[in-house]
């Protein structure tokens, strides 16, 4: 008895978690019967994760395989011989000899009722509700339930009528659909990590809502509308715009930062309407970040639609065959040697790769990114010192983490879940070397300066599998030297093994790996006040044009896609492509190359960038090896073979040389991140900062920390 | 021979049959599919929700419909089109339609000089609903039996 219990709560904590776990070690098989076929599976299994994994259709509402274990919808119910009830599913592990029945007549009476119940009371709205289409409740209903309805309540008492909730400018809950699945209060308190949503009262009196009037705003915030099985939880956003059977889709990567998270697109008349993730078992599971979800209605902001020409303090739009002569013209003056391009945040590596080339035959080596990162002489020949050196899914390993001058949360939200999956599964202790930050797991602080670090090895002594992050904003300053080299120390102190990569750095630009692969330089700021240059190029690099402004003379060509600082200083103004309509390859953080398709068709008189930067050279009278994207790629292939491998993580090499290479300087000391609570997740950069959605929120974190409920 | 002059002769007494059609006009069925119309509640209030059932299922694809949000929190559509020229009047718009708003009527006069004409917005659907909806509701009422 007892030792059946221990095994069922073992397997209702984290299942994908432990499932990982044991399947490295040797785990005994057992044999059961479904509908009298004999399956074998191991034996930690439950009968919902059999079925799954025999692919035979079967229904559930409340069991989700990246959450724990619920199994109060009861919409799972099976039959299994010599047990004299029904059982759920989802919470009954597997026994030696089970013969499930999933077609035995007892079970399809049981789903038909439990639908039955579910219908009492959810509304039949569904021509108004958003979800329609896409509805678990609606599939099932048509698969499982019955086709007539035995309710005639609708003059006595009526259907369960509840208030709706207020769960901020994101995320609108319709709480009469509601069918109590609890999916969201898991996804909220497990992987958010915000004890927010929550359920009162029991029977069909059950309300599932915030206890007292709170808004639900988290950086994952928006992954609670994909759980909802049924329209209780939709965007707001996207109210209304579309049914899910006239969207066209389109499988991309998301650009907001630099996870690599992989979405898809969704989109109807050339317009992008909503993002969703799609899953990907190493990177972001099933999640998605809000920005990456929300901040698209930037693509539809400050638009820049046709080339301009600078005319005194005036942009005054021209056609492309004249832009491009004008910009050829201003390059020709140039002196060729002094001539800089500055790589953008969301740069793709077919733009960076075109322009560099572009740059070497003219005979300049200056190709910067916007992102300074100076603490080692190796500068960026070493892919370990400027990527993460874990497989983003072998963070859940981890028993103890080091974060310094980061902010997982914000600055990767899709990584920071791998981190409380670490924190929540498998006990690992989290250290902090930085000021205090919204985290959602304990950490303890180690102090906000440099010298602070030299606490953290005893902190991490004796860890079997450890993981330091630095956040990539130390080291920009004088502080990454002294950071880096007292990290390496640690590091080379630890006995760990050669393939687990300790050190990591957390970047935040989904143009960064790529760009550095591809031999950009990191430091567009130190470099222009170094040494003047002849002609700015600018490849949507707008941040760094709010601390420096081109000296008056100095010709500026902007190639981008959204009209900020850097098109308001420009000569020449050439509109580009946002991530959607031109895809392309971007490295994430790992260093993982992906390709993101393209959607729709860019606006107006706008090309694709790296088109662009051939259409330049032609003009230019330089002659690229390249016309079109296959010739790109292949020569993309001779560059680094990184970026014709598509999706597969690679281990990086000569860690441990990252150490030995640091550049030895003083700091100024005390460590600071940006981003230090939700507030400031929001409009963090030029691209979300121009989408009202982002606004919005915003506004609603700014609220909702000045609230009384914000600490409860 | 005679009996073949008695027919024509007894045809001369009959009811013609032909009608004098612009003046005259035929029976016409309660289901009889005609022009489009969407309809409005006794309120004034369209009925059209925008659940784009009728888009769906239209076979010849004539339906394109955009929905918003409007200032009082409801679903509505701000754009209703049919490319009547593409219609091919298979009366499935109104079969999906869970609040009876489109619908069609009993006209079948409505010939035009250019393609654009037979390009329907909203305004001119609910248009025909005002005109025609004594018509069409008690169309509606007739053929309970078949709904």
């Amino acid at each position: 008895m007892l030792k059946n219990f221990s095994k069922l709560l073992k397997c209702r904590c984290f299942q994908s978690t432990s499932f990982r776990l044991q399947q490295q070690q040797t785990v005994p098989e057992v044999e059961v019967f479904i509908n009298g076929r004999s399956v074998t599976v191991p034996s930690y299994f439950t009968i919902l994760q059999t079925l799954r994994r025999e692919r035979v259709t079967f229904p559930s509402f409340c069991y989700h395989e990246r959450l724990s274990i619920a199994g109060n919808c009861r919409m799972c119910l099976v039959q299994i011989e010599g047990m004299a009830k029904l059982q759920i599913a989802c919470a009954l592990n597997v026994g030696k000899g089970m013969k499930i029945r999933t077609n035995s007549e007892k079970t399809m009476l049981a789903q038909e009722s439990v639908l039955e119940f579910l219908l009492i009371n959810h509304p039949l709205d569904c021509p108004i509700c958003d979800q329609g289409g896409e509805c678990d409740l609606q599939d099932l209903s048509m698969r499982f339930g019955n086709d007539r309805s035995r309710f005639t309540d609708i003059h006595f008492s009526g259907k369960r009528a509840v208030e709706d909730k207020d769960l901020g400018p994101l995320i609108r809950a319709e709480m009469n659909r509601c069918i109590h699945c609890t999916r969201c209060i898991r996804f909220s308190s497990q992987v958010c990590g915000l004890d927010v949503l929550g359920t009162a009262g029991r029977g069909a009196d059950m309300l599932v809502g915030t206890y007292v009037d709170k808004m639900f705003l988290s950086e994952l915030s928006g992954n609670i509308i994909d759980l909802c099985p049924v329209g209780a939880l939709t965007a707001i956003p996207y109210m209304f715009k579309a049914r899910p059977w006239e969207v066209r889709k389109a499988n991309s990567i998301d650009v907001t930062d630099a996870t690599g998270t992989n979405i898809v697109v969704n989109f109807r008349f050339d317009r992008v309407l909503r993002v969703l993730p799609r899953e990907h078992e190493e990177i972001n599971q099933e999640w998605l970040s809000d920005k990456g979800r929300w901040a698209i209605d930037s693509l539809e902001m400050q638009r820049l639609v046709t080339p301009m020409q600078r005319v005194n303090t005036c942009l005054c739009p021209l056609d492309w065959d004249s832009a491009l002569n004008i910009a050829a013209g201003l390059i020709k003056c140039a002196n060729p040697k002094n001539i800089m391009a500055i790589a953008g945040p969301h740069c793709n590596v077919e733009t960076l790769v075109a322009a560099k080339d572009f740059l070497n035959m003219l005979g300049s080596e200056h190709t910067y990114v916007e992102r300074g990162m100076n603490y080692s002489k190796s500068n960026t020949d070493l892919k370990a010192g400027f990527s993460l050196n874990v497989n983003m899914k072998d963070i859940v390993k981890a028993d103890r983490i080091l974060l310094v001058g980061t902010n997982p949360r914000f600055e990767a939200p899709v990584l920071n879940a791998w981190i409380r999956q670490a924190y929540r599964t498998n006990e690992c202790d989290i250290f902090v070397v930085g000021p205090c930050c919204d985290y959602n797991y304990h950490v303890n602080y180690l102090g906000a300066d440099v010298d602070c670090l030299s606490n953290a090895a005893s902190a991490l002594q004796g860890a079997k599998r450890p993981l330091i992050f630095v956040g990539i904003s130390q080291l920009e300053t004088a502080n990454g030297g002294p950071i880096m080299s007292t990290l390496s120390k640690i590091v080379a102190s630890l006995k760990v093994g050669s393939d687990w990569g300790v050190l990591n750095i957390i970047t935040r630009d989904a143009s960064f790996a790529g760009a550095l692969e591809a031999g950009w330089k990191p430091g567009a700021l130190e470099a222009v006040e170094k040494n003047v240059p002849s002609l700015v190029l600018s490849l949507g690099a707008d941040e760094s044009f709010y601390d420096w402004k081109p000296p008056a003379g100095i010709p500026f060509i902007y190639i981008g896609f959204q009209g900020d600082r850097s098109s308001e200083l420009a000569t020449i103004v050439l509109p580009g492509c946002a991530y959607t309509e031109s895809g392309g390859l971007y490295l994430n953080m790992e260093g993982r190359s992906q390709y993101a398709m393209p959607a729709v068709t860019p606006p107006g008189m706008a090309r694709p960038d790296w088109k662009i930067i051939r259409a330049l050279a032609e003009y230019s009278d330089v002659c690229m090896p390249y016309k079109n994207l296959d010739s790109l790629h292949s020569r993309m292939g001779q560059i680094s073979p990184n970026f014709t491998c598509l999706g597969c993580y690679q281990q990086k090499v000569f860690p441990d040389l990252v150490g030995q290479l640091v550049t030895p300087a003083k700091g100024t000391g005390c460590i600071d991140i940006d981003m230090k609570t939700l507030k400031d997740y929001y409009c963090s950069d030029v691209f979300t900062y121009n989408s009202s959605t982002m606004i919005k929120a915003q506004k609603a974190a700014v609220e909702l920390a000045r609230s009384s409920y914000a600490r409860i | 021979m005679v009996s073949g002059f008695a027919v024509t002769l007894g045809h001369m007494f009959k009811e013609p049959a032909t009608i004098n059609y612009p003046f005259e006009k035929g029976p016409l069925s309660p289901r009889f599919r005609g022009e489009h119309a969407l309809r409005r509640y006794a309120t004034g209030e369209e009925r059209c929700i925008a659940c784009k059932l009728c888009e769906a299922i239209c076979p010849a694809q004539a339906i394109t419909i955009e929905a918003e949000e409007r200032c009082d929190g409801s679903r509505r559509a701000t754009r209703y089109d049919i490319d009547m020229t593409k219609c091919i009047f298979c009366g499935y718009c109104q079969e999906a339609c869970p609040v009876d708003a489109i619908v069609e009527g009993p006209n079948f006069e409505y010939s035009t000089e250019t393609h654009e004409e037979l390009l329907y917005n909203k305004e001119k659907l609910l248009a025909n609903g005002d005109r025609w909806e004594p018509e069409i509701a008690s169309n509606i009422k007739d053929s309970h039996l078949y709904r």
